[in-house]
């Protein structure tokens, strides 16, 4: 009993100086650790894939079904907005990208810039977002009790996004809610992940003005851009998907 | 200390901030393209060629932005299982749609 205890506490004091701080035991080099834990990484975006990908899928069959009512609900969408924000979203990524390379190259002040800018590049995509949003109040487009068919029976003609769609009947407009629907389900889970992108972001922040990921231990700036690049690829297609469906009729 | 920076450089491929400029700037004509198609009446292959454009925009971020053209093949199989996962699962959800008699019952 007692010889065993003597060896458990004699094993860690043995091989403790030759290894960074931040390598675990249970891996046996850095490599092998950022390895790991940029598989994990991976496993979990697969399943935000999948669950992104349900969304989309009824995207794309209630497309199918109603497309006269989406084409009417997505002229109501601003492409200024929603390409200004695709903009700032993939300006994000190139600085996240750029972070990831000053954690590489041990840059502590680049790195702290580049979350910076990834930070405010975020806050402005929900800003406008929420601009979106508050005009979609406005105009009684939120599903629910309130929601008005007003703009798809009747399309106003002082609009040049919708002045040359033809009135829908009421029961093909009815479907516009289930655009919107989808619309605020798959940007407001969009959005909840960009949320969460700039608290961690801003954690990250102060970690760096720490010297935290400039010290030779980048696997969390790392995997963060994985999730960070992420989110940008399911706005890449939402954009095109809701805001571009047939924009020339 | 250069020992070590030299150990990381062999074990892992450090992409330069060449490519990321290049990248950032394929995406964004990519997003001007995307906008001015919509604008073009191509019948059919509106959607297509909406859906091509975003794919090439992805397959960028994620080859480049997400280094996994420089990662393990371990990371390449389990990207590649994730997409090909998703794509059975809507080509089987579709190939039900299209084969059921909707509406008729």
């Amino acid at each position: 009993m007692s010889d065993s205890t003597a060896v458990a506490h004699a094993a860690p004091e043995h091989g403790h100086e030759e290894h960074p701080a931040f390598l675990r035991h249970h891996f046996e080099n850095v490599e092998q650790q950022a390895d790991a834990a940029g598989f994990a990484m991976w496993l979990f975006l697969l399943t935000e894939v999948m669950f992104f990908g349900g969304l989309f899928t009824a995207y794309l069959i209630y497309r199918n079904w109603y497309y006269p009512a989406f084409v009417a609900a997505s002229h109501q969408l601003s492409i200024p907005l929603g390409g200004f924000n695709t903009l700032l979203l993939i300006t994000s990524s190139f600085t996240m990208a750029m972070g990831g390379w000053c954690a590489e190259m041990r840059k502590k002040s680049g790195l702290v810039l580049c979350l910076v800018l990834t930070f405010i590049l975020g806050l402005g995509f929900l800003g406008v977002k929420t601009v979106e949003y508050k005009e979609k109040i406005e105009m009684n487009h939120v599903p629910g009790f309130h929601f008005s068919l007003d703009s798809f029976t009747h399309p106003d003609p002082n609009n040049p996004a919708t002045a040359k769609d033809q009135p829908l009947a009421t029961d093909m407009a009815r479907h516009t809610e289930i655009y919107f629907s989808l619309y605020f389900a798959m940007t407001g889970m969009h959005a909840l992940h960009m949320v969460i992108g700039i608290a961690i972001l801003g954690f990250m922040i102060f970690r760096a003005q720490a010297g935290a990921y400039t010290e030779g231990h980048v696997t969390f700036v790392e995997n963060f851009g994985l999730y960070w690049h992420f989110v940008d690829i399911v706005w890449i297609f939402l954009f095109p998907l809701l805001y571009l469906i047939s924009r020339h009729s | 200390m250069t020992d070590q920076k030299e150990m990381e450089a062999a074990s892992h491929h450090i992409v330069s901030p060449v490519i990321y400029v290049v990248i950032l700037f394929a995406l964004l004509v990519g997003t001007a393209a995307t906008v001015w198609a919509s604008y073009v009446d191509l019948g059919v292959f509106n959607p297509i060629l909406a859906i091509g454009i975003a794919c090439t925009k992805a397959t960028l971020v994620v080859l480049f932005f997400m280094h996994v053209k420089y990662s393990s093949r371990l990371t390449k199989l389990t990207v590649f299982c994730g997409v090909f996962t998703f794509l059975t699962l809507i080509g089987m959800t579709l190939a039900d749609y299209i084969s059921r008699a909707w509406g008729s019952w």
